[in-house]
């Protein structure tokens, strides 16, 4: 094992890393997303996902989700970092609500003849991906649903010709009528 | 000409900047001018309410407003120029951020039309500084001016205090724009401290305190920054519990040294009673404390049978290294009044009579014992003597960062609150002594001395240039054992003695240097010459460089090996060749 390099991590932290996706609602003005990123970087917290941008252009406002991993306690730490920050209006777990929904957006780039086309189409069809671009040896297939579902997507279209992929990240909002 | 010239409000930006100044009660700034604040330096001409202090490095400029802060209580100011004025800033705003100081650094930027452009003396301030404030912001249009520097000082002095930077680009400070005075609207509405703790868990907190058979109060910088309300109330909370109270480097002179309820510093180099009191307690009331590394030593280890309640205004901190059971966020100054009120209300002094008895047996082992010498000044014994020598004056210290800053510490006893300024977090070498510049620009008649170490003072000795042109007759006082003492004293420890890079080979006679500044150069070599040439130093109404020869090879203890926990500390009369060795077996890799 690793020799640790600082006092700081002397504590060796038994608590199993979380997944939680967090919205904050910030001030749109220049250089608010190098904050966020920068506290990210700064403070050695993992960002998975990141999705941002302007919600409600009257007021300046702009919806970040990040989907990030951590202890308990590493994710206590990034709320409060986050919700420190100047220009930071409201930081809302959305994980730790229960009661959010998450997608994300994917184009999916698969090249491939014969029946390697028929069986891309039968999956898109079964995952209700829609072609949005074909030629004679490829389609472009959008797809939308949770992380899961897009990366399931993908390991299946894997063998059957997969080029390339470009994802929006996680986009994540409450149920219910009240708002974040 | 036109109607708006007649507007008192209409003015150029950096008109507006001095107005603003003005209007924040601003009456001192540090500053070094340059091509992108020339405007700003014509206003500063033409007007005599804020006094410019001309510094000779912009880091100087930086930590002296950090010195001007901590000894007022007021934001610091800082005025620098574009490009490497703004870098050089990069230090003392960090520091500041580390020991939440409020400073409002104004940075000049090139032009508009040439950002981006690799312009001369151009660099992306606000992309450098960002990680370094608390928040920063570039000036486009000179309409928002007004705002932002409002605001500036709203963030830089309200919740947790901390440094914020506003660039401010040359066209901008030559357009002309409307004016406005500070006003409410001014402030962020998404920034709004909490300052009232809440109540319910004020009450847990009292509960726990009120039934404590081993509490302690560990208190920091926070106490400080809230003001010197937080600090009276502090000391009537240790009046009424009894309890005994440690604090961390930042914390010192909240609760008087001479108080009876004093366990002295706790952490790396605290003493003995404070650390062990802490790792015993069944109660621990934190104040406007971070539970540090210095502090905590081993977190696994740290205080492991205590409740803990912890009073901090930045939510951040509450369970940052340390999971407390009662957080309560807040200013610890309103919070300890609400503690105080419920406690004087619903509880009555706990009888912890056999608690002291074991932290009079700690306190016996006099953690800060050192050998005096006859033939050598002892480190620990110049500091005592110069606080002895001291004692009942006006007076302020700044120290530098290393053995000596420790050794201030340990052996200079604080009786009150904002007279000690020294660089905790970032441990800034260099930061004393401009930091002692500040201070007596702010407390022209205050004795100002600056506790240093040979290799410290040389990062930023420039600055006696700054101490003669105005008179600031701050004394240096230099603990010269021609080493980075600390630097050798953990090669000592952890790296089997090779002294790497630790030894000042050329170091510059400092009576010759002092004199070539044209201040007093003053020389201590052996302990029967040490009182004299202290109080010489002390009736020298100019600035002085005191060099003090001490012991060279003397080690600061006791001390937490680093990573270790607190019962498990160095003392000095421990502290041989085979004990250290055990002792920090293992520990390299620790910073």
């Amino acid at each position: 094992m690793n020799q640790p390099a600082s006092a700081y991590f002397i504590e060796e932290r038994h608590d199993p890393n979380e997944t939680h996706t967090l919205s904050v609602l910030v001030q749109n003005e220049p250089g608010v997303l190098a904050r966020v990123i920068g506290l990210f970087s700064g403070r050695g917290y993992n960002i998975e996902s990141l999705t941002v941008s302007e919600t409600e252009s009257q007021k300046h406002l702009s919806r970040i989700t990040i989907v990030t991993t951590g202890t308990p306690m590493v994710i206590e730490q990034i709320k409060h970092q986050l919700d420190r920050m100047i220009p930071v209006y409201r930081v809302v777990d959305m994980t730790l609500t229960k009661r959010s929904i998450e997608r994300e957006l994917a184009m999916v780039k698969v090249r491939g003849q014969g029946e390697h086309r028929v069986e891309a189409l039968r999956l898109a069809d079964a995952f209700r991906a829609r072609v949005i671009d074909a030629t004679t040896e490829s389609f472009v297939f959008e797809i939308t649903g949770n992380t899961d579902k897009i990366n399931q997507f993908i390991d299946l279209m894997r063998p059957i010709g997969l080029v390339e992929v470009s994802r929006t990240g996680v986009a994540a909002i409450g149920r219910g009528p009240e708002g974040m | 000409m036109t109607e708006k010239s007649h507007d008192p409000n209409q003015m150029t930006g950096a008109a507006m900047i001095v107005r603003a100044l003005i209007d924040h009660g601003v009456t001192d700034i540090f500053g070094y001018p340059g091509g992108a604040v020339l405007p700003i330096y014509d206003e500063i001409f033409q007007q005599s309410d804020v006094q410019h202090i001309l510094v000779r490095h912009e880091q100087g400029a930086g930590h002296a407003a950090e010195g001007y802060a901590r000894s007022t209580g007021k934001p610091g100011v800082v005025l620098v120029t574009s490009g490497p004025g703004a870098t050089n800033m990069v230090t003392p705003l960090t520091d500041a951020l580390m020991d939440s100081i409020p400073l409002v650094c104004i940075t000049g930027q090139v032009p508009t039309h040439l950002i981006g452009n690799d312009a001369f003396q151009e660099c992306d301030t606000v992309g450098i500084t960002r990680p370094c404030t608390k928040h920063n912001w570039l000036v486009r249009d000179v309409n928002d001016l007004a705002k932002v520097l409002h605001e500036a000082f709203y963030v830089a002095t309200s919740g947790r205090p901390g440094p914020v930077l506003v660039d401010v680009p040359k066209d901008v400070q030559f357009a002309t724009g409307t004016y406005h005075p500070p006003r409410k609207s001014d402030v962020h509405i998404s920034y709004s401290p909490r300052v009232k703790g809440d109540a319910a868990q004020i009450r847990k907190a009292v509960a726990l305190l009120a039934n404590a058979k081993r509490p302690v109060i560990y208190s920091g910088g926070g106490v400080i920054n809230s003001g010197p309300e937080a600090s009276k109330l502090l000391r009537e909370l240790v009046e009424v519990t009894g309890f005994p109270i440690t604090s961390t480097l930042m914390g010192l002179g909240a609760y008087p040294a001479s108080g009876k309820n004093w366990l002295g510093m706790l952490g790396m180099h605290g003493t003995y009673e404070a650390n062990m009191t802490m790792h015993d307690c069944d109660v621990m009331l934190c104040v406007g404390a971070r539970f540090d590394d210095r502090i905590t030593g081993r977190v696994d280890a740290f205080s492991p049978g205590s409740k803990k309640i912890h009073i901090d205004i930045d939510p951040s901190s509450i369970n940052k290294n340390i999971r407390v059971d009662v957080p309560i966020i807040g200013d610890c100054g309103n919070i300890l009044g609400d503690i105080l009120q419920v406690f004087k209300a619903e509880a009555r002094k706990p009888d912890i009579k056999q608690w002291w008895q074991q932290i009079a047996q700690w306190r016996a082992r006099n953690s800060l014992f050192y050998r005096k010498n006859n033939d050598i000044i002892l480190p620990q014994h110049a500091i005592q003597r110069l606080f002895e020598l001291t004692r009942g004056k006006d007076t302020y210290i700044t120290t530098e960062v290393g053995q000596h800053q420790m050794w201030a510490a340990q052996f200079f006893g604080f009786e009150e609150p904002h007279r000690w300024m020294t660089s905790g977090g970032l441990g800034t070498m260099g930061y004393g002594l401009p930091a002692a510049v500040g201070v007596q620009v702010a407390h022209p008649d205050s004795l100002v001395i600056d506790i240093a170490g040979d290799a410290s003072v040389q990062m930023t000795i420039q600055e006696m240039s700054t101490a003669v042109q105005y008179e600031l007759p701050i004394k240096i006082f230099i603990l010269n054992n021609q080493y980075m003492g600390m630097v050798r004293q953990w090669q000592q420890l952890l790296h089997g003695n090779r002294l790497s890079h630790s030894y000042s080979e050329a170091l510059p006679d400092f009576v010759k240097l002092a004199e070539a500044y044209g201040c007093v150069g003053i020389q201590a070599l052996k302990p029967a010459d040490l009182d004299g040439a202290i109080k010489e130093m002390i009736a020298v109404k100019r600035p002085v460089i005191f060099d003090c020869r001490v012991a060279a090879l003397e080690n600061c203890f006791p001390m937490i090996p680093s990573g270790k926990a607190h019962n498990e500390m160095l003392l000095p009369e421990q502290a041989n060749d085979e004990a250290t060795a055990t002792a920090f077996a293992g520990g390299k890799a620790l910073v």
